[in-house]
């Protein structure tokens, strides 16, 4: 890696401010932001959400949604032919913005299927940009699409031009999105969050595949991303924002291991936090492993309507007071399985036997519609959404007192109950009347937290409870789960995609794939000595927060896990 | 104020979870963010009022309308529209003018010429002949009228009609049929609408499928076919209020299906979602769920499509009544008013017998859906609020 100094400046923005007008007041999304961009060089664009990272990207190339606009600041634009020009000065729909779009700075997005058109096959699509651009006839243009395609390494690009972008897997639709972004052979390509809709080993491919691409063209990319992993990965430059502005602009080793400002040490540190287990859990006693299990779940089996079986053969053990953790990528079955425990589906076979607190077992899977309503007081759920999970039409005291009207307690002793637990997660008891809608998502998360340990349950099923929320603030819920585990005796089902959070709450851990589990064993064990192939290939594909250890280039890869 | 109570927050952490907003917004129920998020919508706004003015005014016409609307006068037959002036000789005196008439000896017509020597003096609140309000408040006063009643002093503001009757009269106490066929046939549409969507969307399956398919044969139907078949087969004999509720259930046959199709997509689309997941795992009752968490969740929905329906169920009325196969005389309706001006010689020399009803269905229908519009847009206020 070779310093800034002895590159050709491409971009320099300068006090770049994008404000959006609304009925309280202007919003500045982007405050006073300045930053260079030098040739072959990239820069990660770091923040949480809503700290303007986006808009920032979405100014360079005025196409910021409206009513934003730009109102001050410079963005000084190499051309090709020695010129500078500045962007912020020209018309958002005039024709020199619209050379530079696309053909010197080219734009890839988080969600490639909205960037695609289902109706036309791929092949059609990137020959109208070569068309449109540089009306390549018609015979060189198929041509020139393979060539694109099979330089973002899409498989047999030959067959892959005719097929229509929904036939593609999410990694591959973002290959097509990056082929049609380097087409033109642009000096700069923008990045915005292009793998956070993808699972970690394609993650893993796509960031390979920007950094080979990158070398190759010697274009300068602009990353944004929220995962500081992703930026030790990749990154020469960082710059971390908050609030739409700049807190910090630097090399990315001094952001890791020197880092200047309070906010950036802070993000660094809810991410180091969350690579290794958790400190109360260092200090805490080992599980009994010969307790008598709280949880005993035996070749469960669902499959869907449709044929596919999503959980396959599955076989589990839950001791009370433990955390196991169930890990895998999106369509592993982890989420469906989850649900299966607590029969929101109907698992097609096998056994869940649960041990009650009178030591009494009963079968959750062949359990009858009066035990199945006393059991799921026993075992409780936390969402992955706290939008959707809870109704904007209740107020907080209503949604967390909920399962307590349903059990039949009384009005008074509900709302001494609803305000213990709200001080319990972490809540205000004043804000119980107030709606879904004036809580931030970690504060919604909490409500749901209140809402699952209302009825004092034993074992919680938590879906990727933490996945929605900012770094900063997935320790911090963790915690609370963690505390409320020591407090309640609590055992957790933690169902994530994200091994740093099952690293940090997990006793144990379970390896989903493909609807089956292929390794179970403690975590530390696991994350350590990975023995299936797949966990292998998935803990090497993790972006590792640490600039001076990269490991994304020397990832394994597991055979059955490749992309079709 | 920490966020946290029970953890020490993490160190240099500059607010990670903002603090609810302050003010009304955060306890504002649905219906508070409802109205808050129509009010944006100016036309919808205005909308409102109009059509709360166009009730009133149906709610009250016997006491608006000057004239009685069925009393002939064959003094007057198809006089013009009278404007209302203020000053007489520079005094203030409301008054219409008055008309002389004299009969065109070539072509046998009536022909009218203001007659500035007769002013006809109006006034508000002048006595009348007893009516009852509203069906039962007893009443001597109309709203405004000639102070001297008379029959060569009649108020005539958008003209007589062949039988001399007041058009002014006629369309307001037309307002009270047309207006309340929308509402009932609506009432009607809400309750067979809801009850059978509901079911189609909540048992889904075999039953879904077959009434799905029964409201696609409906709709397939050609309607105006069959409501003359349907309004065909009303015995001649019945008194004209049976009539009228049996074209009201007519017009409101076709109705329901939009709406049973609306309840049903709502039923399917909550179905799943997560906090109704949550209302089961909590251990509550499916018939619960439905009316807790379901209903009030498309709630706001309904209403939106039910305005939007009035204004079909109006000019389904009116289609019915302009083809003579709808409500017939003596009954009022803006359909009947217009049916009556079905001629050559109406349009040609009383323009005032077909605008004047025309008039009042585009104001009402317009009015109608543009609140409608604005209810759809303000249904679901949590869109914006994620």
């Amino acid at each position: 890696m070779t310093g800034p100094a002895d590159k050709e400046l491409l971009l320099q923005v300068k006090d770049l401010r994008t404000h959006f007008p609304t009925r309280t007041g202007v919003v500045k999304a982007v405050d006073g932001v300045s930053f260079d961009l030098h040739r072959g060089e990239t820069l990660c664009v770091v923040g949480e959400s809503g700290s303007g990272k986006s808009v920032t990207a979405r100014s360079i190339l005025q196409i910021v949604d409206r009513p934003g606009r730009i109102v001050g600041g410079s963005m000084n634009l190499t051309r090709p032919d020695g010129t500078v020009t500045d962007i912020a000065s020209l018309d958002p729909r005039g024709r020199q913005i619209r050379a530079i779009r696309g053909r010197e700075i080219a734009m890839i997005f988080q969600e490639p299927m909205s960037s695609l058109s289902p109706i036309h096959r791929v092949g059609e699509q990137m020959g109208e940009m070569l068309r449109i651009h540089f009306g390549t006839p018609k015979p060189e243009r198929r041509r020139r699409v393979i060539e694109l395609l099979n330089h973002v390494e899409i498989p047999r690009a030959e067959t892959a031009i005719d097929r229509y972008t929904f036939e593609f897997s999410g990694g591959m639709r973002q290959r097509v999105m990056i082929a049609m972004a380097l087409a033109c052979n642009p000096n700069m390509l923008i990045a915005d969050e292009p793998t956070t809709a993808l699972d970690v080993t394609t993650q893993a491919e796509i960031l390979a595949l920007i950094k080979k691409l990158q070398a190759e063209h010697g274009m300068a990319v602009m990353f944004i991303t929220h995962d500081m992993g992703v930026v030790a990965e990749i990154a020469d430059q960082v710059l971390v924002m908050y609030h739409g502005k700049v807190k910090e602009r630097g090399p990315v080793r001094q952001i890791f291991h020197a880092p200047q400002d309070e906010y950036t040490r802070m993000l660094i540190g809810s991410v180091l936090k969350l690579e290794k287990k958790a400190e109360i859990r260092e200090r805490r006693a080992p599980v009994a492993e010969d307790a008598p299990p709280l949880l005993d779940v035996r070749n469960l089996t669902m499959t869907f309507d449709g044929g596919l079986k999503a959980v396959d053969d599955v076989g589990l053990v839950i001791r009370p007071g433990e955390t196991l953790g169930i890990v895998g990528e999106s369509g592993s079955g982890k989420t469906t399985m989850g649900r299966c425990l607590l029969r929101v589906y109907e698992p097609s076979g096998g056994r869940i036997d649960y041990r009650r607190a009178d030591g009494s077992v009963v079968d959750i899977a062949a359990a009858d519609k009066k035990t199945l309503k006393s059991l799921r007081r026993d075992i409780r759920m936390i969402f992955q959404d706290p939008v959707n999970s809870l109704n904007p039409r209740k107020t907080v005291a209503q949604i967390i007192g909920e399962p307590l009207a349903l059990s039949g307690m009384g009005r008074k002793e509900r709302d001494a109950r609803v305000a213990d637990l709200m001080a319990q997660v972490g809540l205000e008891p004043a804000w119980r009347e107030r709606y879904p809608h004036a809580f931030s998502g970690g504060q919604r998360q909490r409500i749901g937290i209140a809402r699952a340990i209302a009825v004092k349950p034993r074992l919680i099923v938590a879906d990727e409870a933490t996945s929605a929320l900012d770094v900063s603030l997935r320790s911090q819920m963790l915690d609370l789960l963690l505390q409320l585990q020591d407090e309640l005796d609590l055992a957790y089902i933690f169902i994530s995609h994200d091994i740093s959070v099952i690293r940090y709450i997990c006793d144990r851990v379970a390896v989903m794939y493909r609807g089956r589990i292929v390794e179970t064993g403690p975590t530390e064990e696991v994350t350590r000595n990975p023995r299936h192939d797949y966990t292998r290939a998935l803990l090497s594909a993790i972006p590792h927060p640490d600039p001076d250890d990269r490991r994304l280039q020397h990832r394994f890869r597991y055979a059955g896990a490749s992309e079709s | 104020m920490t966020d946290i109570q029970h953890l020490p927050p993490a160190a240099g952490v500059p607010a990670p979870t903002t603090s609810p907003r302050k003010g009304d917004i955060a306890v504002a129920g649905q219906w508070t963010l409802f109205w808050l998020k129509f009010k944006k919508h100016r036309l919808a706004l205005v909308s409102l009022f109009v059509v709360l003015f166009l009730y009133l005014v149906a709610a009250f016409a016997d006491f608006i309308a000057p004239l009685d609307p069925n009393a002939t006068n064959a003094t007057f037959t198809y006089a013009p529209p009278t404007p209302i002036g203020l000053f007489i000789d520079g005094s203030f005196a409301p008054h219409v003018e008055g008309l002389s008439m004299t009969l065109n000896q070539d072509s046998m017509r009536r022909e009218f010429a203001v007659d500035p020597e007769n002013p006809v003096r109006i006034g508000l609140f002048v006595p009348s002949q007893p009516y009852r309000l509203l069906g039962f408040i007893p009443m001597q006063t109309k709203l405004f009228g000639a102070l001297e009643p008379g029959p060569r002093s009649a108020v005539y503001l958008f003209g007589a009609d062949r039988l001399g009757r007041d058009i002014f009269s006629r369309v307001v106490h037309g307002a009270k049929i047309s207006l309340s066929i929308g509402l009932v046939g609506v009432f009607l549409s809400l309750v067979l609408g809801v009850v059978i969507g509901g079911i189609s969307g909540f048992f889904g399956g075999t039953v879904d499928l077959v009434i799905q398919r029964f409201i696609e044969f409906l709709r397939s139907i050609p309607t105006i076919p069959l409501w003359m078949g349907l309004a065909a087969a009303i015995p001649v004999g019945w008194p004209p209020i049976q009539t009228y509720f049996v074209i009201t259930l007519i017009v409101s046959l076709i109705g329901w299906t939009s709406l049973a199709r609306e309840v049903r997509g709502k039923f399917l689309s909550l179905r799943n979602e997560d906090f109704v997941v949550a209302a089961r795992l909590d251990g509550m009752s499916e018939i619960g769920i439905i009316l807790k968490h379901l209903v009030p969740s498309f709630m706001s929905h309904i209403i939106a499509t039910l305005t939007l329906a009035i204004p079909t169920m109006i000019l389904a009325e009116t289609a019915l009544s302009f083809l003579g196969i709808g409500l017939q005389p003596p009954i009022i309706s803006w359909g009947v008013l217009l049916q009556e001006a079905q001629n050559i010689r109406a349009v040609s020399q009383a323009p005032w017998l077909l605008f004047t009803p025309a008039a009042a269905i585009v104001i009402a229908v317009l009015s109608l859906n543009f609140l409608g519009d604005g209810l759809r847009d303000a249904a679901d206020p949590y869109e914006s609020h994620s």
